[in-house]
């Protein structure tokens, strides 16, 4: 059910048309030099078929069904059920569709922030480490490592940190720098909304860096050094130079970052297990709930496919306006 | 990053290709046999851990391929993924040929279909039914219909005590009833020591202990034609006598609620709680460097005034099943394992080495399961327990309740008393959820 929502990641940067090739004379030389890159390209556009879309199809077929344990195994042959599973989904006045919008709303918080925290650290620690100094190379190392290892391990062992009584968290918040009255949960309960974001910006944020850093590369040094002679302070030559410059790379990372986010199932799944606490419970999740644990398989195929609707939406609209920004600023 | 991608991308199309293929012959009614020679097998994790299993189960595996030459791929789930892995290739068509499932799952998983119905003609391939024991075959699928699993290792609830500690509070013999226990408990719960063990974020587990209260408090969380009934007064009644011995009693440390792991078992195995309420957990407490002599085992305690502790419902039918997916491609092959694995040397051998009771009623006479605390789980089992109902709808019955006495843990842990109205209102939620199919 959840590989349905993950779609939208395709890269729009790929594209196929180059209209102003075909346009001159057909020569077959020509010709056979612009088939190949069809050709080539034509495995990709196969499994991009069978690995996001024909899932999607599956995932739209299936919302429209009555699909319990009794159709599971020949889910083809389950009675057709109309809107009816988009009716118990949005039925925000019933319990199931209640809860769907509380986890929606939780799940918009959450990724506002994770997103905002991700991108304001990356980018502090890739401007940083523009200077060379001695230890930076190891510096840069350490910085990705979160990003480097096996998710499942790395949220298995927070979850061991978060522990009440036995994690690290507490003995150093209460223990060591007696921050906390006394051992606070983290993994029930209301607090369990930040042990998820914490993890979540522990995991993110060195994406955010990696192509931060990646982008400032691209900003010629003379840019800055004219401003020095201009004589514009640190601030200033972030504020006019490096941000706008990072303006198409931003576009892009701030785009991946919300829809990882967004759709991130592992995190809370290996953290909290099959049944999240309410504070934390992120749509993913929550979908995977209502579909793997109380079997109703095609409610839980209409929440992804509004989800799906949801983030096309987002998708489509920020697109729009940052493009539209940045062609304002060129001109 | 690249290649782990790509390897995803490739391992979807895989998958896809296999369930696309698989939907389209999906509807023999039984396994064909056109591969013969091999077998998968999903073990669920019985031991202390996966490894263990593996260490276990691989020799067994291997006489079975010298005795008919059939190959035997193992692969041990952990609970926690087991019932997730068997919906997915439930609808994928595409899992293992023989398979461990939960027998409180039977039901479910026979609604769907997907588990090879055990007729006559199929139970003489592995001996006929009378060979196992009654309460076993209780839950292998609902009344009337064929059973959809034979009975592997059975198991009870018990109550598990740390002798010393039970010497060093005064206390000479184990509690009967609940008001002796929360007694018992409140004489220990002090000084980072604390009476009873609970696993509040475990579902499953949360199920089996207000289960056994229910039916104590004379009520089931299902009405006789198999209706979700969550909200009745002996439900709710059960909910809150368990939550409270957090909330109220204060014998359950407030960390247990978020125990999954079988935490509760290790501090059990270090002196911190004196008692667990728990199925065949000798190998567990060994394996975490526990004597055989330092804890006792005694039923798991009826209410008071309840006539003759052992007459009362004090524990679930416990235990693991067996079963065969319809899609096998070997299904001779898949019987004669089935008729190995509960053929009578295998399980005197392998109920041995779990500690759990061999259904096989010809096993049981072996003396090694006379031991005291299978003594009791034996009897528990042959009188006083009961199989949870036997229903399509129990396997969203243990997630949905589960999942509601997990947050009323969560509540009592941070210090909130809970009135029965609260559980009344985390079981309505749990209702709700089953009424909108």
């Amino acid at each position: 059910m959840t590989t349905i929502v993950n779609s939208p990641k395709g890269d729009p940067a790929v594209r196929e048309d180059t209209p102003g090739a075909t346009r001159k004379p057909r020569r077959p030389g020509r010709i056979r030099r612009l088939g190949l890159p069809y050709l080539l390209l034509l495995p990709a556009l196969l499994l991009e078929i069978l690995v996001h879309l024909l899932p999607i199809a599956i995932g739209f077929f299936m919302a429209f069904k009555e699909l319990t344990q009794f159709y599971l195994r020949d889910w083809g042959a389950a009675p057709w059920a109309g809107l009816g599973n988009f009716d118990v989904a949005v039925d925000f006045n019933a319990p199931v569709g209640k809860a769907l919008l509380h986890s929606f709303w939780i799940t918009c918080v959450f990724t506002l922030m994770s997103v905002g925290l991700c991108w304001l650290l990356g980018t502090a620690a890739a401007v940083f480490m523009q200077e060379t100094f001695t230890g930076r190379g190891f510096l840069r190392t350490l910085f990705l490592v979160p990003y480097a290892l096996p998710v499942y391990a790395a949220v298995i062992t927070w979850a061991f940190m978060f522990q009440r009584d036995n994690g690290l968290v507490n003995h150093v918040l209460h223990d060591q720098l007696g921050l906390t009255g006394g051992h606070p949960f983290w993994l029930i309960g209301d607090n369990s909304f930040f042990a998820l974001l914490t993890v979540s910006v522990w995991k993110g944020w060195p994406f955010a860096f990696l192509i931060v850093m990646a982008g400032l590369q691209n900003i010629p040094k003379e840019l800055y050094e004219a401003a020095a002679m201009d004589g514009a302070g640190i601030w200033q030559q972030i504020r006019r130079i490096t941000i706008p410059s990072l303006r198409p790379v931003n576009q892009v990372l701030v785009l991946v970052l919300f829809l990882w986010t967004f759709n991130d199932f592992n995190t809370p799944f290996v953290l909290f297990g099959r049944a999240a606490p309410e504070a934390a419970d992120l749509i993913s999740v929550h979908i995977y709930q209502s579909s793997f644990a109380t079997w109703n398989f095609g409610t839980g195929a209409a929440m992804s496919v509004l989800l799906l609707l949801f983030l096309l939406l987002v998708t489509g609209i920020y697109l729009v306006l940052t493009s539209r920004g940045r062609k304002v600023s060129r001109g | 990053m690249q290649r782990i991608r790509a390897l995803a991308s490739s391992a979807v199309v895989v998958s896809l290709l296999a369930a696309a293929t698989a939907c389209g012959g999906g509807s023999s009614d039984e396994g064909s046999n056109e591969s013969p020679k091999t077998l998968t097998y999903w073990a669920s994790n019985q031991g202390p851990n996966v490894e263990a299993d593996k260490k276990i189960l691989q020799p067994e595996l291997d006489k079975f391929e010298k005795q008919t030459g059939i190959k035997v791929k193992l692969e041990v789930v952990p609970w926690s993924d087991l019932l997730t892995r068997i919906l997915t290739a439930t609808t994928s068509g595409e899992g293992p040929d023989v398979l461990n499932i939960g027998n409180t799952w039977s039901s479910s998983l026979q609604a769907t279909g997907a588990l090879v119905p055990w007729d006559q003609k199929n139970f003489d391939k592995i001996g006929g039914k009378d060979r196992f024991v009654e309460s076993a075959l209780g839950s292998t699928g609902a009344q009337g219909k064929d059973p959809a699993a034979v009975p592997l290792y059975s198991m009870a609830y018990a109550l598990y005590y740390n002798k010393a500690m039970f010497k060093e509070a005064g206390i000479t013999e184990p509690p009967k009833t609940w008001d002796e226990l929360t007694a018992d408990g409140a004489k220990i719960s002090k000084g980072g020591k604390w009476g009873l063990g609970a696993e509040g974020s475990n579902l499953s587990n949360n199920i089996h202990q207000v289960f056994v209260l229910a039916k104590q408090h004379g009520g089931d969380f299902f009405t006789a034609d198999g209706k979700a009934d969550f909200t009745n007064d002996a439900a709710v009644a059960a909910v809150k006598q368990y939550v409270d011995m957090m909330a109220t009693n204060k014998i359950i440390a407030p960390g247990n609620a978020e125990y999954a792991k079988n935490q509760s078992l290790s501090d059990f195995s270090k002196g911190k709680t004196a008692m667990v309420l728990w199925q065949a957990a000798a190998t567990t407490f060994k394996s975490q460097g526990m004597q055989d002599d330092e804890w006792g085992v005694a039923p798991v305690p009826v209410q008071s005034g309840a006539p003759g502790a052992g007459k009362a419902t004090n524990s679930m039918v416990a235990g693991i099943n067996l079963a065969v997916f319809k899609n096998t491609k070997s299904i001779d092959g898949s019987m004669k394992f089935v008729k190995f694995m509960t053929s009578d040397a295998e399980q005197k051998l392998l109920c041995k080495t779990y500690g759990s009771i061999p259904p096989v009623k010809a096993a049981q006479s072996d003396p090694a399961f006379d031991r005291p605390e299978l003594k009791v789980l034996r009897e528990t089992l042959a009188t006083s327990a009961t199989a949870l109902p036997q229903v399509s709808d129990e396997s969203q019955f243990e997630t949905s309740v589960g999942t509601a006495v997990k947050n009323l843990f969560a509540q009592a842990a941070n210090g909130k008393k809970l009135s029965t109205a609260d559980v009344k209102a985390e079981l309505t939620k749990a209702q709700q959820q089953m009424a909108s199919q």
